[in-house]
């Protein structure tokens, strides 16, 4: 970890600044990352929305390391390895995640599956039942 | 006729869910850092901007670090807690003022008194963002070669210093 | 004392719950008159003991009686007296009192609405939901009283949460819980007709204006929710896929699988034991999100105050009444007949697609809100599932459904030739399309936009279209407006439904695709320029309010065109719960919303301001309107208020076979 020296350091920091002509392509960069991490002290926001402290926070260590040349990747690894997966806003798609994903696919699949089975079906049974009649 | 019995399956596999959960606590986030070593820093001390705080320093011992501040409620009510686990004096605690400013943060140490060995100043938090922290109060147990073993989220009880603070501190001094 | 009263009044009417859901229930089935009789009484007497129970609590609440513990955590002598009677359901204990009270309204309504139902019917409808009812009066009589006394009494309240201290407070849950207690009617009737064996096209044609009615209210409920948070959290923000606001989501989407599907079992007697089962589906998501939003098991803004022992009754309850009522499901369905053949290609199976498409999508969304506590509970870790991955899948399964809503009125019953209605509809389709590459091409919108613009315009095309055929159907000598005033008003209905949803489309594709937000950090004096239009803080005074203390900003906007607005968002404090809290201020147009908020303010004396415009905004609450008005307008349909006892001319051969 990269040592730190802080000295009397005020905190107000904003999260998409007023900026000037090069800082415009780094509060896109910013946000684009922002948008991907969670807020976790607030609900369902991500650090972009919100304006809580510990949004403003990471949105200032990000747009730093961003400043010094980091990619977006490498900031949204930076988190996620400090706070876990939790603070991705979109969640990953690993193993445990497939079903998360792929689910709604394969649920659309089995419901067209089944509703076409069953249409043919009910024809079959009621064709049964008018030839009975 | 076994596919009017889907729905009853689906929703008793649903309700088994639902009722562990009810003993799962969401709110809390795990940390990713136990095991792996924890963030070296330095960093003044609230008392004195003039003394420095190595944590590296602390490398060969056991030790608690404590993130609070002085505007944080819940710190001031783990309080009682912290000064008992530093009176018991099983390894030394490390404060980490969070977001604050040195001067309300000095008032709060003389009002409500120091259980810190050091209280170490990250007055905008960076250093605290190194440690996942995402709200107040934290606590963490670090060992002897740096590695971060136990994170407690929320104020720290009595209990929680007798029951798990300590133990663990002796377990990893033995070890 | 009148606490007191409040309470055996409850406990009254938990008895006559208990009495009308079994007399009752066991006369049908024997046959026994007399008892049968008994439900129509006893569900008003259950009315009258509630009511006075809510009665009690209001009073409470409006003579700040703080004796009472839910009255003193949740209001407060300075509430001004509109906000003390909404704060009623401020709480848990008191929500449920509102549950239980609108559930015993809609009990009411089915016992006073219902003289062409067969008695044996009716008996078991209001069976089955005082069983309900008797369910959360134990909840609460055994765990979440409202009028638990706290003695000794405080001397002022905790007072009403700020955010909830606002007319959404006041209108929105009541609407909601319309809705989600509403289902439980449908849900009544579905087990009324497994238990009794008697499933046609008739008991749908009873069961479908209740259904609507609720689903109306839900429409309006989650409406009033979205459009609150709108203007109150202030950042702009209207959806959040909360794990709350995907409860009340779930049921509104089996809600409108149930109404499409009750049609067809309606107009051709098919799908019977399906439309059962949504019914069942429907009421039990409605429970579904009872517990999620009590019992702790998902973080949410929404979350009561959590405690593991209601979460365990609720589940318990869940348990019985859903797990109940899909094991009469299994064991009963298979003796249902089939009702009317259709082909493949027909209205029956479009409708059956649009289902497949709205459960999945349902489904989707449970998978997706549950999937954190899966994990959790399998020791698999924490992650958190909130807007992108419910946007991402969400809106690729609504398309279809879009794409349908316009075509499916052209097909025929029981059998279409696809060729007919891709000739019908080719014009509409080429011209939706054209607009759609315009948008796409033309105004440089992105695909996903266009793509959203042109399935809009393609459902509005589609229903004007349709009417227009329903018109000039007409015979020589009739009128076009007589013709109009001959069709049935659930075709009015779906008209405005339809139009409604497209409308809706419009609002949010437009608002996503070109919101513009910016933060900026002002002082008294200065000016900002956004999007065209230039923003100048032109005031900054303190304003006391009856309690709280606000900082109230005065923005003056000018358009490019040259009209001036004048904005004043606040950041208020209140005293009591002494919390902040951001008032934005918006200017609505049809074409806009200007959206500002006030963050927090620096150390330097400026404040952080945001700055939104929204296009086509309003389009999003009109939709949401319009499908509301559609689903009443269906409801107050003439075939639903004529006294019927015959089943309808369309049954099939196969259909009501009377078990008893």
């Amino acid at each position: 970890m990269a040592k730190r020296w802080r000295a009397l350091l005020f905190c107000a920091a904003l999260g998409v600044a007023q900026a000037g002509e090069t800082d415009v392509v780094l509060d896109q960069r910013l946000n684009h990352v922002a948008e991907q991490l969670r807020c976790l002290v607030c609900q369902n926001q991500s650090i972009a929305d919100s304006h809580a402290q510990l949004a403003l926070d990471l949105k200032r260590e990000a747009r730093q390391q961003l400043a010094e040349g980091r990619s977006e990747q490498e900031v949204i690894d930076f988190m996620v390895q400090r706070y876990g997966d939790f603070v991705l806003y979109r969640p990953p798609f690993k193993s445990v995640t497939w079903a998360l994903w792929l689910g709604p696919f394969l649920l659309l699949a089995i419901g067209l599956a089944a509703l076409l089975y069953n249409v043919r079906r009910w024809d079959q049974q009621a064709e049964a039942l008018e030839e009975q009649a | 006729m076994k596919r009017y019995i889907l729905p009853l399956g689906g929703f008793a596999v649903l309700l088994v869910f639902l009722g562990v959960g009810l003993r799962l606590k969401p709110q809390e986030i795990p940390s990713p850092l136990i095991g792996k070593p924890a963030p070296e820093f330095t960093l003044t001390q609230v008392e004195d901007v003039r003394n420095v705080f190595h944590s590296r320093d602390m490398r060969g011992k056991v030790w608690i670090l404590n993130v609070w501040a002085s505007w944080c409620g819940p710190c001031r009510a783990e309080h009682p807690a912290l000064l008992e686990l530093s009176r018991l004096a099983v390894a030394p605690v490390v404060g980490l003022n969070y977001n604050d400013l040195r001067g309300d943060s000095q008032r709060w140490l003389k009002e409500f008194g120091n259980p810190y060995q050091v209280a170490a100043f990250d007055g905008d938090g960076t250093t605290g963002i190194e440690f996942g922290v995402y709200g107040v109060p934290e606590t963490f147990v670090i060992d002897k070669q740096g590695l971060i073993r136990l994170k407690l989220t929320g104020p720290v009880t009595s209990e929680q210093v007798r029951d798990k603070l300590v133990p663990l501190v002796r377990e990893l001094n033995h070890g | 004392m009148i606490p007191e009263l409040g309470n055996f009044a409850l406990m009254l009417a938990l008895s006559l719950a208990l009495v009308q859901g079994s007399l009752p229930l066991i006369g049908a089935w024997r046959g026994n008159a007399r008892w049968i009789a008994l439900a129509r009484p006893s569900a008003a007497g259950h009315f009258v003991f509630i009511l006075f129970a809510f009665a009690s609590l209001v009073a409470a609440f409006v003579g700040n009686d703080f004796s009472v513990a839910y009255v003193a955590s949740n209001s407060n002598s300075m509430l001004p007296l509109y906000y003390r009677v909404a704060a009623v359901w401020g709480g848990h204990e008191g929500s449920l009192l509102l549950w239980v009270t609108i559930l015993a309204s809609w009990m009411g309504a089915v016992a006073l609405f219902s003289r062409q139902l067969p008695p044996a019917m009716t008996a078991r409808v209001l069976g089955v939901m005082a069983w309900i009812s008797a369910g959360f009066l134990l909840f609460m009589l055994f765990t979440s009283n409202p009028f638990d006394r706290l003695l000794p009494a405080a001397r002022d309240g905790r007072d009403l949460n700020p955010l909830l201290q606002d007319f959404g407070m006041i209108v929105h849950p009541p609407l909601l819980y319309m809705g989600y207690v509403g289902f439980s009617v449908a849900f009544a009737f579905a087990i009324a007709a497994l238990l009794g064996g008697q499933l046609d096209a008739a008991w749908a044609r009873w069961s479908r204006p209740w259904t609507l009615v609720a689903w109306a209210f839900l429409t309006l409920g989650i409406f009033m929710g979205s459009f609150w948070a709108y203007y109150e959290l202030g950042w702009g923000g209207w959806w959040f896929w909360d794990a709350v606001e995907n409860a009340s989501f779930m049921p509104w989407l089996v809600g409108t699988a149930l109404i499409h599907s009750l049609i067809v079992t309606e107009k051709r007697g098919s799908f019977k034991n399906w439309t059962v089962l949504l019914a069942i589906v429907a009421f039990s998501l409605s429970l579904l999100g009872t517990f999620l939003v009590r019992s702790g098991v998902l973080t949410s803004v929404h979350a009561f105050a959590t405690d593991p022992r209601r979460g365990l009754f609720i589940l318990a309850f869940l348990a019985l009444v859903i797990g109940g009522s899909l094991l009469l499901y299994a064991w009963r369905a298979p003796s249902v007949g089939l009702g009317g053949r259709f082909a493949l290609f027909s209205r029956e199976s479009l409708l059956m697609l649009n289902n497949v498409l709205l459960l999945t999508a349902t489904a989707t969304i449970l998978l997706g809100t549950l999937y954190p506590l899966f994990l959790d509970a399998l020791d698999l870790g924490k992650i958190s599932v909130g807007a992108p991955y419910f946007e991402s899948v969400f809106t690729p399964l609504l398309l279809p459904v879009l794409l349908l809503m316009a075509a499916a009125p052209f097909v025929e019953w029981k059998q279409a030739a696809f060729r007919d209605v891709a000739w019908r509809v080719s014009r509409i389709a080429q011209a939706s399309l054209l607009f759609g590459l315009t948008a796409w091409l033309g105004w440089k919108f992105s695909p996903t936009v266009a793509g959203g613009l042109m399935l809009a315009v393609w459902i509005l095309l589609g229903t004007a279209l349709h009417l227009l055929q329903r018109l000039s159907a007409r015979g020589h000598g009739v009128s076009a407006g007589r013709q109009a005033a001959r069709q049935p008003l659930s075709y009015w209905g779906m008209l405005a439904a339809h139009a409604g949803v497209a409308v809706f489309v419009i609002g949010v594709a437009l608002v996503k695709g070109g919101e513009v937000s910016e933060d900026a950090s002002l002082r008294v004096g200065d000016s900002y320029v956004s999007n065209g239009w230039r923003y100048s803080f032109t005031d900054l005074r303190k304003v006391d309010g009856p309690n709280y203390v606000a900082a109230r900003a005065t923005f003056e906007v000018r358009g490019a065109d040259g009209s001036v607005l004048m904005l004043q968002p606040e950041k208020r404090y209140y005293t009591v719960q002494q919390m902040p809290m951001t008032e934005a201020a918006i200017d609505r147009g049809l074409t806009r919303d200007i959206y500002l908020s006030l963050g927090e303010p620096g150390a330097d004396g400026a404040w952080l301001v945001r700055i939104q415009n929204k296009p086509f905004m309003a389009w999003i609450w009109a939709g949401c309107l319009m499908i509301a008005a559609g689903g009443l307008l269906a409801a107050s349909d003439r075939r639903y208020r004529l006294a019927r006892h015959a089943a309808s001319p369309e049954q099939a051969p196969a259909a009501a076979v009377a078990v008893s």
